[in-house]
């Protein structure tokens, strides 16, 4: 575990070349990609990744298990909305891109409040309080109607607040700019604190609580701190998410969100800086593509999760990072026949299981649209009992042949690692 | 007045006896293998369905005693062959393996029964008002409820305190490296366990369906305050568990039968509050209303002022 920094970590040349390569790729995306609903989906993207990183400060940081954590990005969301509402009737002189910071203060408020109690405690405890915390709230919504809007909940319009340059953020372009230029803002400010004596301070409560108290640290003061910081970062999330759905309801607060951040957060990989961003483009990604060919991709996305949890504990992003060595010592070749040999079981597992999750929700959930079935280009009757058979024998002999051929894969690996630390040895 | 006290307290008590049959589990499970599954409501979940899908083709009774067998056994598996892969990660995978487990079998549910409540009944050999108390009737059925939970209890308790495996198992909380040296197979009491936790929280959810509603939303609205009872009670507290269960249902059960608010409390000593007056929906808002916010405010509560929780003897 390397916790906030890469592997190797990188020169003040490659910094800069990193954000400014990022800042131009975030320039850059949507005249590649110009249509509207992939301009929705890279600004959906843009807060989902704030909201990952400020989540991964808790878990991937600083050790600390959050199931609440939608309550800042909630609330959030909610008081920037407020705020739009109340700066678009009364004509205040406030533009629009300074409106995340009401997000962001709101965020940090609530975090000062709810962390002062939960940040006594670690571990379970604290997962526990959070849960505790998260349930409150939401429930909170439905009583306090005024502040959550009840069923309806706030709408707003980002396009009555003071122009500056002449921009309203009326067109979806000009709020995706804005959204990817809070979101590299954050990114940055949020790496920037991994590098702070706080920063490391975090990862040394996650390691070792007893040491960093004998070091002379208050671990509830470090907990606290970062607690408030990542409400902070969440809020901002929050806002962006108020301006860009023009619409907050209580939803925002409840489990639901607070369980996503943690699956994207999970499946990118909290030991790795770069890790919850992979997470949140992937998941984004996957909850609108998905979402439009089957019903059953929560499902995929919890098997996935659970899957992350037992084989990868390191996250997409760690399997990606780990052969960063072997690119540097150029002996990434060596692994790509045992990957090639793997990749049929795999392939096999994977195909197996879409087919059975997508015939069982054909013939259990949407029997009205008939037996035929169309799934990974290949067509079939959902009551063929020849189909049933592939499957299994897919399942069955994928799983058999992943069994065999797993430990010549890892020693592969090991093996291409070996050969690139000797080579960057002599 | 003493209507509602007498029934609030049978329902409270029964809605305390429920939550425990669940809490029990969780905290046995919690203090051998220090994983707190967040999956045990679900297998809650599981217990009512199966119950439900077997009382379809031969009756009540019969899932009464299958259906907790079931999902103890997928409790088992669970164990062995998820959880102790897992195991090697530390305390953190394990909660969010379960997590994980939580929400897909939630999702399966959903897709196996749908979304919408199903018809889960009462057998028939209890549909009847077990007696009438000032014009109202109580259900036979939620006598059977109380009884049953109450015969679990006195069965798990003299199965813990007076059976050789009850000595195991105890032991093996607190020392399992010893019991292991003893030549106990420590690994198979915490598949046993964890096991029997589950058939545990599957007979309360075959106990609970037909009365409560069978949906697939049970377990995510029981979960948190599951979480609430084994924290308010003490981690790893078996005794602390059954107080702060009981003392979850009674306050709920009596919250939900209030509908005062601060502003009736006010309006009686001559303060006068409307929806519109600052803060409205605060002051206005009625006991039954807030009672969900209930247990989760006596959490952060207890937190704060006893975090061992009522009677735990270690630290959250």
């Amino acid at each position: 575990m390397t916790g906030g920094a890469l592997p190797g970590a990188p020169t003040a040349r490659a910094h800069w070349l990193l954000w400014g390569g990022g800042a131009v790729i975030l320039a850059v995306l949507p005249l590649v990609f110009s249509s509207g609903a992939s301009l929705t989906m890279m600004s959906l993207m843009g807060f989902a990744i704030i909201f990952a990183l400020s989540y991964n400060m808790l878990l991937g940081q600083t050790g600390m298990l959050s199931f609440g954590h939608a309550v800042y990005y909630g609330l959030g969301g909610f008081m920037t909305a407020h705020a739009l509402n109340v700066v678009g009737a009364g004509r205040l002189p406030v533009p629009l891109p300074v409106m995340p910071l009401v997000g962001g203060l709101a965020g940090l408020t609530f975090a000062v409040i709810f962390g002062w109690v939960s940040t006594k405690r670690a571990g379970t405890a604290f997962a526990m309080i959070s849960l505790g915390i998260g349930e409150l709230v939401a429930a909170c919504s439905l009583i306090l109607r005024g502040f959550f809007g009840g069923e309806g909940g706030i709408s707003t319009s980002r396009t009555k607040t003071l122009a500056v340059f002449g921009l309203n953020f009326g067109p979806q372009i000009q709020m995706y700019y804005l959204i990817a230029a809070w979101c590299l803002l954050c990114v940055g400010a949020m790496y920037a604190i991994t590098r702070t004596p706080l920063g490391r301070m975090c990862n040394a409560v996650r390691d070792n609580p007893e040491r960093a108290e004998f070091v002379g640290y208050s671990t509830q003061m470090v907990r606290f701190l970062v607690f408030c910081l990542s409400g902070f970062f969440a809020g901002v999330a929050g806002g962006l998410a108020a301006m860009h759905y023009e619409i907050v309801t209580s939803s925002m607060v409840g489990a639901a969100p607070s369980g996503f951040v943690l699956l994207m957060t999970y499946i990118g990989g909290v030991a790795f800086f770069i890790g919850p961003i992979i997470g949140a483009v992937l998941m984004t990604a996957l909850q609108i593509s998905l979402s439009d060919y089957t019903g059953a991709w929560q499902l995929y996305v919890g098997v996935m999760f659970v899957l992350v949890v037992m084989y990868a504990p390191w996250g997409l992003g760690g399997l990606i990072l780990m052969h960063q060595p072997l690119l540097a010592g150029r002996t990434l070749r060596r692994v790509a026949p045992a990957y090639a040999l793997v990749a049929l079981p795999v392939a096999m597992i994977a195909g197996g299981a879409i087919a059975l999750v997508e015939t069982a929700h054909r013939l259990l959930v949407n029997l009205t649209e008939g037996t035929a079935m169309h799934v990974l280009g290949v067509s079939f009757d959902a009551k063929s009992p020849l189909a049933w058979a592939v499957i299994v024998v897919l399942l069955v002999a994928g799983v058999w042949l992943l069994q065999r051929m797993s430990p010549r894969v890892s020693a592969a690996y090991h093996d291409a690692l070996q050969a690139a630390r000797a080579a960057k040895g002599s | 007045m003493l209507e509602l006290i007498i029934f609030s307290t049978l329902n409270g008590v029964l809605y305390g006896m429920l939550l425990f049959l669940l809490a029990s589990g969780l905290t046995l499970i919690f203090s051998m293998m220090g994983v707190l599954n967040f999956a045990h409501a679900s297998f809650y979940m599981l217990g009512a369905y199966f119950g439900y899908q077997i009382s379809r083709y031969v009756g009540y009774w019969p899932g009464l005693v299958l259906g907790p067998l079931l999902v103890g056994v997928i409790g088992a598996l669970v164990e062995r062959y998820g959880l102790r892969a897992v195991h090697k990660h530390g305390h953190v995978a394990e909660l969010l393996f379960t997590f994980g487990l939580a929400f897909i079998i939630e999702e399966l549910v959903q897709m196996i029964w749908g979304k919408v409540p199903v018809d889960y009944r009462v057998p028939d050999a209890l549909n009847f008002p077990a007696f009438t108390l000032f014009a109202t009737n109580y259900p036979a059925f939620r006598i059977f409820m109380l009884l049953m939970s109450v015969a679990v209890f006195i069965g798990l308790l003299l199965l813990l305190t007076r059976t050789r495996i009850g000595l195991v198992i105890r032991a093996a909380l607190t020392h399992p490296a010893m019991v292991g040296a003893l030549g106990h197979n420590v690994p198979l009491v915490f598949m046993l366990v964890f096991g029997v936790g589950c058939g545990l929280a599957a007979l309360a959810g075959v106990i609970a369906g037909p009365a409560l509603v069978t949906q697939p939303a049970m377990a995510a609205s029981l979960g948190p305050i599951l979480f609430v009872v084994v924290v308010v009670g003490g981690l790893g507290s078996l005794p602390g568990a059954f107080v702060a269960s009981l003392l979850i249902g009674l306050v709920q059960t009596f919250a939900v039968a209030l509908n005062v608010s601060l502003a009736d409390v006010l309006g009686k000593v001559g303060i006068t509050l409307t929806r519109d007056s600052f803060g409205g929906d605060l002051w206005m808002a009625t006991v039954a209303q807030v009672a969900p916010i209930i247990p989760y405010l006596l959490l952060v509560l207890i937190l704060i002022f006893r975090p061992k929780g009522l009677l735990g003897d270690r630290d959250t």
